[in-house]
């Protein structure tokens, strides 16, 4: 699991993080959930070794370690695909760089393309798809890391609506299929609650965590549960109450 | 065909036009001002004169381009990875430029000869300015988020360069290869009116003292053509190389 303790960052005078802890649990699909601006990616950019941390520790699988850069794989709001290279040649970069075995790599590659709908677009570049195509690409790539946390900085916010829903589905199918440990920002509750095992809902800077729901119900979910709809209205409280601060 | 090159071509059409009207109105001997028919007929019919010295000018200038690039490119290179060697060697760059090449000119025909060493070194001094500058603006200009990727990724400098930089700063390679092809044909023709024996800046000179002025139009036709020229093969090329826009 990953584990964050007490862990400080400021910028000048500016608290941002200050003894903040945190556990994603092994195999597990956490969701941070928190007003704008309240620090979740400088959270993330932390970990990930972007910046450097003032103090506080990080472990994953019991390990103390610096940042988890290098052990998990990153997914932005933004594709980040390269438009220069075909779609496959983007889904296959981590592989490339690490030095994989690129026949190996292909292979598994164009059987994450079939997965997830991009049969057919392998040759195609990254400006002449949707950006729902683009998007499951770049979750192609984040696959193709071979890493087993995945920070997942609100991939979904740029969607519409019905792409959104897809792409939930395969990231459900990430956790489940590909054993794979999930952290994700989103601003969106009714994805958390249809996604996550743990929501964690988080304060205004410096950030803390103000409150945490393990939601142990069988997925897919509905948002017509009853249970669901009242951790939203909660949650939708709380966090209005944040900001009225 | 498009209208700007309708509007281009009807502008070129309207100045001939007007200067062909002008001189033989007002009956300007060709040794002050020559028609622009007679420049086009002495441009065409002395082509045997004219295409030896074109060619020379030609060489020099290809030769310059090829000498600029192979230093405009490490060069850009080294300051990105080094921005302390930026630091260093950009006070040298900014004063190669602010010295007028008739300046050094004579100089570099003092130390290179007569031959077309000199005017290699003119054209390359002229040109790899512009390259160098655009190209390491071109590196600068790279996403932050594409730069985090790769360093998830754990790409070293050189696949960073070679997958990400290099293709980033393409469309400023470009650009600056087009500013520097087009203003090649300067460094070389000065250095040919300091001191050449062959060369259309040579014959220009040459013209000139024989009140051949129709000449010198005609060498000015040349080198424009070979200007335009250059600048059509870059721009064809830049649409070659760079596919995804």
């Amino acid at each position: 699991m990953l584990q964050v303790s007490r862990l400080t960052k400021r910028f000048g005078d500016l608290s941002v993080l200050e003894d903040f802890d945190l556990t994603v649990p092994r195999k597990g699909f956490t969701i941070l959930i928190g007003p704008s601006g309240c620090g979740k990616s400088t959270l993330f950019n932390v970990l990930t070794g972007v910046v450097s941390k003032n103090d506080g520790e990080i472990s994953w699988l019991g390990k103390p370690m610096l940042h988890v850069g290098k052990k998990s794989a990153y997914m932005q709001q933004k594709d980040l695909l390269l438009p220069w290279f075909s779609l496959l040649d983007n889904a296959l970069l981590p592989a490339r760089i690490s030095g994989q075995d690129m026949i190996a790599a292909t292979g598994k590659a164009l059987g994450l393309f079939k997965r997830l709908g991009l049969v057919g677009f392998e040759t195609y570049l990254p400006g002449e798809i949707s950006g729902g195509m683009r998007q499951r690409c770049a979750l192609v790539r984040t696959l193709m890391f071979e890493r087993e946390l995945v920070l997942l900085d609100e991939p979904l916010s740029a969607l519409d609506a019905i792409t959104r829903r897809s792409l939930q589905s395969l990231l459900l199918l990430l956790q489940s299929e590909f054993d794979k440990s999930l952290l994700m920002i989103t601003h969106d509750i009714e994805e958390a609650l249809l996604l996550a095992d743990q929501v964690l809902v988080l304060s205004r800077l410096p950030m803390k965590v103000l409150e945490q729901f393990s939601l142990n119900g069988p997925k897919p979910r509905r948002l017509s549960d009853p249970l669901l709809i009242e951790i939203k209205e909660h949650v939708l409280q709380r966090l209005q109450e944040e900001l009225k601060i | 065909m498009s209208w700007p090159r309708i509007v281009s071509l009807g502008g070129i059409l309207f100045i001939l036009t007007t200067w062909e009207s002008i001189c033989r109105s007002l009956g300007i001997p060709d040794f002050i001002l020559p028609r622009p028919s007679a420049i086009i007929t002495v441009a065409v019919s002395q082509a045997a004169i004219l295409l030896p010295h074109a060619g020379v000018t030609a060489l020099e200038v290809l030769i310059g381009i090829l000498i600029s690039l192979m230093i405009a490119i490490p060069l850009s290179i080294v300051m990105f990875a080094h921005p302390s060697v930026e630091n260093a060697i950009a006070p040298f760059l900014v004063a190669s430029q602010a010295v007028p090449v008739f300046a050094i000119a004579p100089l570099l025909v003092v130390w290179l000869g007569y031959g077309i060493a000199s005017k290699v070194l003119m054209a390359a001094v002229i040109i790899f300015f512009p390259i160098t500058v655009n190209l390491l603006e071109g590196f600068k200009s790279c996403d932050q988020e594409y730069r985090v990727l790769f360093q998830l990724m754990g790409a070293g400098f050189w696949k960073t360069m070679r997958m990400l930089y290099w293709r980033w700063a393409l469309p400023h390679f470009f650009a600056g290869l087009k500013v520097g092809v087009s203003v090649a044909t300067i460094g070389a023709v000065i250095g040919e009116w300091v001191g050449a024996q062959q060369g259309l800046g040579y014959l220009m000179i040459q013209s000139n003292a024989r009140l051949r002025v129709d000449m010198v139009f005609a060498a000015i036709l040349w080198l424009s053509a070979m200007g335009l020229g250059l600048w059509v093969f870059v721009g064809s090329l830049e649409k070659r190389v760079i596919t995804w826009k």
